[in-house]
């Protein structure tokens, strides 16, 4: 019988135990940035142990640093202190770090990729969720916690127990005006936030093959949403040819001996799953969470649900609670609620085709006199390019803030904030009660239909604003 | 780590589902660079309620926290777990748990009870009939019992964590006497590394 990805994966990092041992995972790289890693740090300080492989550990300041130029200092004294402290840590370990400002710096799961340093077939973990982002490239890449992230600096492997596998399987063509953050959205709203737990999710079909390296890193990206720690897709052309010519990987014809080996990087035909998960690409349309949790989501078309259509007690009382702290009422269409702010950013889609996209809705329009919008590049790398094509200008022409690259209002942890009551369109991949400030309401959206609701002022869709 | 046989206290019920770590600890809180006080922070947005749970007094010092079905989803924030046991709490009962939220609790020693969601609901109503009952979790027989209540069920724990809950291993240690199958398999590795992608300075050569 044949094997899935994530067991090709599994066989080609583990480390077997003894009796009574835990199985070791080895990890090919470990990504690093200043919210998880402070206290794992001095941990290895106290217990006198080194960074057992700076050369597989890559750091960055991206969770908290304003999304102000370089110019602004940095006003909150704790925010300040742990960037300090990441610094004096890469700097102790001698780990490579991009800080605030740097040419690599940006969001951890965008600078991994557009740099090439995640590559297929390797295991990539960070003290952080979305680290699922990177099983786009055929990687076994998952979050995990700062007691982790010191175990992974100081022997390069996690003691790990073998996942489930899940087969996510996306059938047809997606129509126009639909994107890849509108097909995580419906694996969402069809797997809920439990769905996946315990299993990693390889994403295959027709629509998957389809999608860039961008569209399959916003999928990838939500599948911790649903429960699972990682997300797959099988390496192929789209690839290999998105790694050519980055900085990480060789050139010539050591890079073609790589991408050979890489292509391996697939489900065997005859593997078996522990589970598949079947949706047709006429079922997912432009979606929109609701509520506060990324499973409570709708058709932008659709209506506010009601608690009366619950299947159970506890969805009854889930969706109470979220229409009383999210503001609305059921029954309502989605595209008569107004907004306050919108935000373009975050690890789901801060990317040069999200940008891309959103500014081909935003050209020659006007940013709504009640709307406070917000684009926020993943990274420096991503800024350059989009300002070389000119979408910085698009955006501020249309009344969009064009800001410097960061995580900023996907969590809060800078000062871009949503204060009490006000409502976004955002295009990251949490909706959870206060998440984006305290008090704050937020929907999930794909870049089109937050650059179209920056227009209106309400929510809408990219065709509505079609010129 | 210190060693968790018995844990026994008083248990306090958390009606809501899928609370994520944001709700645990808001991310206000991550930006500090230390490991403890974050007890303050817990469940913050939701104890300005006077009528949140933790906020009535016959759940004060409760130990126990039972909660709804996928506890713990979300951020990876190990300040989640570590805001739980500042607080005061040693064993979450839940029917089920995000999977870094189950990890991390493992490192710190927080006990992961994982109960059917008709149990942990006849477990709620036990406490609230009188928040005063002995709650018992017994990490060496893999057992949750209310004496008074004559209630008692059985839980399953990976064998690894249990040991090392019982015994207060510390996990980087455990790891560090495998050192030599550690370089055997870094020999044979070809996975790529970042040596001569980067400067000194961090650009790209």
């Amino acid at each position: 019988m044949g094997k899935t990805l994530y067991e090709k994966l599994w066989d080609a990092h583990v480390i077997p135990g003894e009796a009574g041992q835990s199985s070791l995972l080895y990890i090919d790289l470990h990504l690093v940035h200043e919210v998880t890693s402070p206290q794992a740090f001095d941990g290895l300080r106290l217990s006198k142990r080194r960074v057992r492989r700076p050369d597989r550990t890559l750091a960055t300041a991206d969770h908290n640093v304003p999304t102000e130029p370089m110019s602004v200092a940095i006003t909150d004294p704790i925010s300040k202190r742990q960037l300090e402290a990441l610094e004096e840590n890469c700097a102790e370990f001698g780990v490579t770090l991009f800080p605030r400002g740097h040419e690599n710096q940006g969001i951890v799961h965008v600078i991994g990729p557009e740099l090439g340093v995640t590559q297929p077939g390797m295991t990539i973990v960070c003290g952080d969720s979305h680290t699922s982002t990177h099983g786009a490239f055929g990687s076994l890449a998952f979050g995990i916690g700062t007691s982790e992230v010191e175990h992974v600096l100081a022997t390069q492997t996690l003691p790990q127990q073998k996942a489930k596998t899940m087969a996510v399987t996306l059938k047809g063509q997606l129509s126009p005006g639909v994107s890849a953050k509108d097909v995580a959205l419906a694996i969402m709203k069809r797997l809920g936030t439990g769905g996946g737990l315990g299993h990693v999710l390889e994403y295959r079909g027709e629509v998957i093959r389809a999608l860039s390296m961008e569209g399959r890193m916003t999928v990838c990206n939500m599948s911790i949403e649903a429960g699972a720690r990682a997300g797959l897709v099988a390496v192929d052309e789209t690839t290999i040819d998105y790694l050519r010519g980055r900085p990480g990987v060789p050139s010539g014809s050591e890079f073609e001996e790589k991408a050979e080996l890489w292509r391996g990087f697939v489900s065997d035909d005859d593997a078996l799953f522990d589970a598949e998960v079947v949706i047709e690409a006429r079922d997912i349309v432009p979606f929109i969470t609701w509520g506060t949790n990324p499973g409570q989501v709708v058709a932008l078309d659709g209506v506010v649900p009601s608690p009366e259509d619950a299947r159970d007690d506890d969805q009854r009382e889930a969706t109470e609670r979220a229409l009383t702290y999210m503001g609305l009422v059921a029954g309502t269409p989605l595209r008569e609620v107004a907004v306050d702010v919108v935000f373009i950013g975050s690890c789901t889609n801060s990317r040069i085709e999200d940008l891309r996209l959103a500014a081909s809705v935003a050209r020659g329009g006007r940013v709504a006199s009640n709307v406070r919008a917000l684009v926020v590049p993943g990274s420096h790398r991503v800024k350059k390019q989009a300002e070389e094509e000119g979408l910085d200008q698009i955006f501020l022409a249309a009344g969009f803030e064009w800001r410097e690259p960061g995580c900023s209002m996907c969590l809060g942890m800078n000062p871009d904030q949503l204060k009490p009551e006000q409502r976004s369109a955002s295009t990251s991949n949490r909706n959870f009660e206060g998440r984006q400030g305290r008090g704050g309401r937020t929907h999930l959206v794909s870049p089109g239909v937050a650059a179209a609701t920056a227009l209106k002022g309400r929510f809408a869709s990219p065709t509505e604003v079609a010129r | 780590m210190k060693p968790v046989r018995l844990i026994e206290g008083r248990g306090v019920p958390l009606e809501r589902s899928d609370v994520d770590t944001d709700q645990i600890i808001p991310s206000e809180w991550l930006k500090r660079v230390e490991r403890t006080g974050f007890g303050r922070g817990l469940f913050s947005e939701w104890r300005d309620d006077q009528n949140f749970v933790l906020n009535q007094a016959e759940y004060a010092g409760a130990n126990i926290l039972v909660a709804g079905p996928r506890f713990g989803t979300g951020s990876s924030r190990e300040h989640a777990v570590w805001a739980l046991m500042d607080y005061g709490f040693e064993a979450i009962i839940a029917p089920s748990f995000g999977d870094i939220f189950r990890n991390n609790s493992s490192k710190q020693g927080l006990v992961i009870v994982e109960l059917s969601l008709d149990d942990v609901n006849e477990l709620k109503a036990v406490i609230v009939e009188d928040p005063r009952r002995l709650l018992i979790v017994d990490v060496e027989q893999l057992l949750v019992e209310v004496p008074d209540a004559l209630w008692r069920r059985s839980f399953v724990l990976d064998p690894m964590i249990q040991q090392r809950l019982l015994n207060g291993w510390d996990d980087i240690s455990l790891t560090l006497l495998r050192d030599d199958s550690i370089s055997d398999y870094e020999a044979h590795s070809n996975a790529p590394t970042l040596l001569g992608v980067f400067d000194d300075a961090g650009h790209s050569r």
